[in-house]
């Protein structure tokens, strides 16, 4: 099952700040909902464990996360793909924008993602429902930080 | 007719077990000591598995053991099977993949079942789940049934090219493209027949228990033919001999078909309670039935119709492509074979008929018989081409259809049946008085002023029940029999017991065979009990399904019911001190002829039993008889509906606001529940027009996978029905009857998507037919409404 999201968050600091930001492990791991360890290996790669929950169907997502793309300070694609045991699986990835707009940073983002097994069955609506809320999470949560400085 | 007898409208005597919560069903029955089954899932729909660590989840607290199907493979427990083999044009036999229990290396659909987790409880059971790690390497899937056999789709199974189980055919090719060429008029139509989720109230269950001391195996499971579970699990799969298995189908929450089949977790519960001596008892949950369940229906088919001149049809022609799934579940090959171009006739004189069907592969579940199995489709495809064509030519639909009916029967159709007996006049014309169809003009021109475009839509189906006589299923490949057997026991007190081999699952045959029995024997309706679903108690038989347990089933009970007259007659002789010639019998009353001497049934039951007055070896004590009833045909009930619609022009929404049913079933035993069965019937028939439809994703993820996303019908999507009764009687049983169980499921989805297409003036409408679909091919046919 496939979805697809997009939206945008204007944040108040440069794209050379932001960019830096969305490179920060300790940073996404703090914005990203239910996140309980992101561990970097690399400059572009990282194991994260993130816990979420869909309606009655609560699972802890162990997976890769990859940066690729990489165009500071213009923008990169984050992407992953995570085991949910008995939950199913989820993969996906989000191509992030960076332009200059009213003095600030204006962060556009497009977000594919495909789950697969019993997340997939919870029905539509619940699940569209339930991945936009942890994309707006997440960026409502970066744009917290960055304001925060 | 007495007041329990044949025709009464008697309330059903289960009922009161059933809205009082004291059924019992499988999942009711407890075992001493029994564990849990949880399966581990393919959350893929296709993927081969690299690898399965089980060694964390056996740690898991409450686990008892974690088993594969590599454990599956060493224990040497075989597949599951598809007893019906079809045969391709080419002569070749049906391409049947491996089916294992449990998935052995490879996963062809999402749900296949990977890995079994018996624990203690549900909850530690599903908590050891999650640790059993699974490595996949996904494959392209597919899913789409008309791009299976495409060039360059992924293969599901190695050994099968082209995901292509069968190419049948039936029919004469060569006559009939002769009549197409000298046809003045052809109608063509591609239909898609939408896939259903079954949706039965209670999910299917299993709860297996092996005693070691005997040896034996018990499984409580949601069957409809519980001895023919036995035979395939004994026979084919291999978990233990026949005679060392029992099957037992306690209170069965619907079926419409899916319990039917003999599916994986049943035999992984009888193996693993043997493995771990304990009772293992599976319970689905929604989301499984959603995923497991045999799916129905899931035909994509071009179907054309010839006439002449005058509108009299000449030839009919069918290419179908049937999507089976990612396996062969039971009975699967023969639903879009000999269960659907049978009965592509219709109710019409066609001279020629051809139709091609292939059968294919695709990582979805499996697909089998649902509520009336093949014809559901053929009744689609030929009254939608009947009601197009009219269209087409400018004849009324009534008319045109008159102009075809068979009138005279015995009538051989090009397609294998031979319709017995039948009036299709007579149901057309009741419906069109019933439904009011002269006044349809005026009451159109009044919905119009409402801004409703309202439409009216026949279906003149026909079926085949009775299923089956035994020799013709045979000869078309069935791996069984379809008679059915009835032993009737009658006690010393002058009560009966009736043992069946027809599974009661909603049917109501605990009210019916009782009638029937109170009105052989003239004894009250409460005095008679009926026995079934227990292969240790009942004598072998077949199930219930295909309208068949009226017309095969209740025909043993009058067999061993005459049998028991028989008999009954000479101990009533003996009673008597007459000649067993002089002995009649009547409404429970034993007389010798012009006399006043009589015995009552229960004197005549009781010195069955004590024999004291018998002499010598020529009459044995008891009353019990056996009888095994095969039928000489295939009934044909067969009916007129008329539905009539309102369509919401600004928002596509359908409203039934009438509908009309009018069937011949032959002889009914109990008019209320015939009725009944006809509502439900239409209700699952309006829901597949309406409002149901199983969608995979083209990655093979089942988004219809919950009552969130899948729409059942609901009481306020349905008119009140008006229904009502022309009846031939079926000559080829001794009660006249013909079945009603399946017929609403047959004849609803072609009225509806008629009487919505009448209204909206275009033929271009998928099933279902939701509000935006409607509002689509509105705005599809009308492109200048929008601007």
């Amino acid at each position: 099952m496939a979805m697809i999201m997009t939206g945008e968050v204007q944040l108040p600091a440069s794209r050379e700040v932001v960019y830096a930001k969305l490179n920060d492990a300790e940073i996404l791991k703090a914005c990203i909902p239910g996140c309980e360890e992101l561990i970097k290996s690399s400059d572009t790669e990282m194991t994260a464990v993130a816990v979420t929950k869909i309606g009655p169907v609560k699972a802890r997502f162990k997976g890769k996360v990859h940066l690729t793309d990489l165009d500071p300070p213009n923008g990169y694609r984050i992407s992953g793909e995570g085991d949910g045991g008995v939950a199913g699986f989820a993969k996906g990835g989000a191509s992030v924008a960076l332009t200059e707009k009213d003095g600030g940073t204006l962060l556009t983002y497009n977000v594919e993602a495909q789950i697969g097994g019993k997340l997939a069955q919870l029905g539509q609506r619940l699940v569209n429902g339930a991945a936009k809320k942890v994309a707006d999470d997440f960026f409502k949560n970066f744009a917290a930080v960055v304001a925060a400085g | 007719m007495s007041a329990t007898g044949i025709g009464a409208a008697v309330r059903r005597k289960e009922d009161f077990r059933f809205v009082t919560g004291k059924g019992q069903y499988t999942d009711d029955v407890v075992r001493p000591g029994e564990t849990r089954a949880v399966f581990v899932r393919s959350p893929h729909a296709h993927a081969k598995i690299k690898s399965i660590d089980v060694s964390a989840a056996k740690k898991m607290p409450g686990v008892i053991d974690v088993l594969t199907g590599a454990d599956l493979a060493t224990d040497k427990i075989g597949n599951l099977i598809c007893g019906w083999m079809i045969h391709s044009k080419d002569g070749t036999p049906m391409k049947m993949s491996a089916h294992p229990a449990l998935a052995a290396g490879k996963v062809n659909c999402v749900g296949d079942a990977v890995a079994v987790v018996i624990a203690e409880s549900i909850a530690q059971g599903k908590e050891a789940a999650e640790k059993v790690k699974v490595d996949y390497d996904v494959l392209q899937a597919v899913i789409d049934p008309a791009k299976a056999q495409a060039k360059g789709a992924p293969q599901i199974h190695a050994d099968i090219p082209n995901n292509t189980i069968y190419q049948w055919h039936l029919g004469d090719p060569k006559a009939t493209a002769a009549a197409f060429a000298a046809a003045k008029h052809v109608t063509k139509l591609d239909i898609v027949n939408n896939r259903l989720v079954p949706n039965a109230m209670e999910p299917r269950a299993a709860l297996a228990e092996y005693d070691e001391g005997s040896d034996h195996l018990t499984l409580w499971s949601t069957s409809q033919n519980p001895h023919v579970a036995r035979l395939v699990i004994s026979a084919f799969v291999g978990i233990t001999p026949e005679h060392k298995l029992r099957v037992i189908a306690p209170d069965v929450g619907g079926g419409f078909g899916s319990k039917i089949f003999i599916y994986p977790e049943e035999v992984v519960c009888l193996w693993a309670s043997r493995k771990v001596k304990r009772p293992v008892k599976w319970t689905s949950d929604r989301s499984e039935a959603f995923l497991t369940d045999a799916h129905g229906r899931d035909h994509v088919t071009h179907a054309e119709l010839a006439l002449d001149a005058d509108g009299k049809i000449l030839a009919l022609r069918a290419k179908t492509i049937a999507n089976l799934g990612a396996y062969m579940s039971t009975f699967s090959s023969s639903v879009p074979t000999y269960l659907y171009a049978t009965l592509l006739s219709g109710q019409y004189n066609i001279p020629s008929i051809y139709c091609e069907v292939d059968a294919v592969y695709t990582n979805t579940a499996p697909v089998d018989a649902y509520r009336g199995a093949g014809r559901p489709e053929a009744a689609f495809v030929v009254e939608r081409l009947m009601e197009v064509t009219a269209r087409q030519m400018a004849i009324d639909p009534a008319d045109l259809r008159k102009r075809n009916f068979i009138t005279a029967f015995p009538h051989q159709t090009p397609v294998i049946m031979a319709y017995d007996a039948g009036d299709f006049h007579a149901s057309l014309k009741k419906a069109l008085e019933l439904a009011d169809v002269k006044g349809f003009g005026k009451r159109k021109r009044e919905a119009a002023r409402h801004g409703k475009l309202r439409g009216l839509g026949y279906s003149a189906y026909i079926e085949a029940c009775g299923i089956a006589p035994s020799q013709a299923v045979g000869s078309l490949g069935a791996g069984v029999g379809l008679w059915e057997s009835a032993e009737v026991r009658v006690n010393p007190t002058g009560s009966v017991e009736v043992l069946t081999g027809c599974h009661a699952h909603g049917q109501g045959h605990e009210t019916t065979f009782a009638q029937l029995v109170s009105e052989r024997l003239g004894i009250p309706f409460d005095n008679v009990s009926i026995v079934h679903g227990d292969t240790d108690k009942v004598q072998f038989g077949m199930g219930t399904y295909g309208s068949r347990s009226g017309a095969v089933g209740m025909s043993a009970i009058v067999k061993a019911l005459d049998k028991i007259e028989a008999k009954a007659k000479k101990v009533a002789a003996y009673v008597l001190e007459a000649a067993e010639g002089d002995i009649e019998f009547k409404d429970g009353k034993f007389t010798v002829a012009g006399t006043d001497k009589s015995a009552a049934w229960g004197d005549v039951a009781l010195n069955a039993y004590i024999a004291h007055k018998f002499v010598g070896a020529d009459l044995e004590p008891g009353l019990k008889e056996t009888s095994f009833y095969d039928p000489t045909n295939f009934t044909f009930p067969a009916g007129c509906h008329i539905c009539e619609v309102e369509v919401d022009i600004d928002t596509g929404k359908t409203d039934i606001v009438n509908w009309t049913a009018i069937d011949d079933f032959g002889t009914v035993i109990n008019p209320m529940i015939v009725e009944g069965q006809v509502h439900g019937g239409i209700a699952q028939g309006v829901g597949q027009a309406l409002l149901e439809g199983a969608v995979y994703s083209k990655e093979g993820q089942l988004v219809t996978g919950s009552m969130m996303d899948y729409t059942m019908p609901r009481a306020h999507d349905l008119p009140s029905f008006h229904v009502g009764l022309t009846t031939t009687k079926s000559p080829s049983n001794p009660l006249g009857i013909k079945g009603c169980g399946e017929a609403g499921a047959i004849a609803a989805p072609a009225a509806v998507i008629n009487a919505i297409t009448d209204a909206i003036g275009t033929e271009d409408l998928a099933m279902p037919a939701t509000a935006n679909a409607v509002w689509s091919a509105l705005q599809r046919a009308k492109p200048r409404q929008v601007a």
